[in-house]
């Protein structure tokens, strides 16, 4: 387990989540994207954090910051989709011309 | 941080199932299933992050992402069309694109991985590491800690304000209505 085969399993999840994030219509895939690049960027700050500054548990902090941005980005998420839902029937990205209700 | 032939062996069986499981979240037909392909993913990658010494952190993530994927696939049965996945489907757009950036993305970021000059002073022991955290959380970085929760906070009044059915400005189904410049115009009405 080398610092640079841990990096490239975090990019590659990174990859999978950009593809992920630009192709998909559905809108909850689309997040799937999001928490794949979130998931990789997890990983790679907790094995540079694993590899320096010998385990400095202030590195560890911004883990849970990281995961703080991933919660709220999902609770707005859903909370969208939900609005956008109730006013246009809307669960696909095509769907949403415009934004104005 | 431990090391060891089997840690090896554990680290590339949780590298290579969160990969492939990552990738099968947007190759089934089954919105429900993707929801728990991604937390497979997460789950690995929470494996990997206990091998690395981070323990708290990786079974945070597992406890989070196992509630987040019960509320993603509850959310996918209720708005979207066709979660059991019944039917083959393919839902993109500029698939060609996407998936050559995702490449791009990923040739870039292994080059650097593999290119880059990385510190190599490995943490110490994983039960101090999680005591340290822990000091750390209560400690030092306290205010990190509570700007975390109280943002949290926030995000969940915001989140139920703009979801209610009365949403900010009338109800949801009429579309959202400006609300009035004048006070005298809302009693006019």
């Amino acid at each position: 387990m080398t610092t640079e085969a841990v990096l490239i399993v975090a990019a590659a999840l990174f990859g999978i989540g950009v593809y992920g994030a630009l192709s998909q219509q559905s809108f909850v895939m689309l997040m799937m994207g999001l928490e794949l690049m979130i998931n990789g960027a997890i990983l790679a700050l907790v094995v540079l954090w694993a590899r320096s500054a010998g385990g400095n548990p202030q590195g560890q902090m911004l883990g849970v910051v990281f995961m703080t941005v991933m919660a709220v980005e999902m609770t707005i998420g859903f909370t969208l989709i939900t609005g956008v839902y109730r006013v246009r029937r809307a669960d696909i990205t095509e769907k949403l011309r415009r934004l104005k209700g | 941080m431990i090391a060891g032939p089997i840690v090896d062996v554990a680290f590339w069986l949780f590298a290579i199932g969160s990969v492939v499981a990552g990738y099968r979240v947007f190759r089934t037909d089954s919105m429900v299933r993707a929801a728990f392909y991604l937390l497979a993913s997460f789950t690995g990658v929470g494996g990997i992050l206990v091998l690395l010494g981070a323990e708290f952190l990786g079974m945070v993530l597992i406890l989070m992402m196992a509630g987040e994927m019960l509320v993603m696939a509850i959310v996918m049965v209720m708005f979207m069309m066709n979660p059991a996945g019944l039917n083959p489907m393919v839902m993109v757009h500029q698939n060609r694109i996407a998936a050559g950036a995702g490449i791009v993305a990923f040739v870039a970021l292994a080059g650097v991985g593999l290119v880059g000059q990385f510190p190599d002073r490995p943490a110490p022991e994983p039960a101090a590491a999680t005591a340290q955290l822990g000091t750390e959380l209560l400690g030092d970085s306290m205010l990190v800690f509570q700007t975390a929760g109280v943002a949290l906070l926030s995000t969940m009044i915001g989140a139920i304000a703009i979801a209610g059915r009365r949403g900010r400005y009338g109800v949801a189904e009429d579309g959202s209505v400006e609300p009035p410049l004048q006070p005298d115009e809302e009693r006019a009405r």
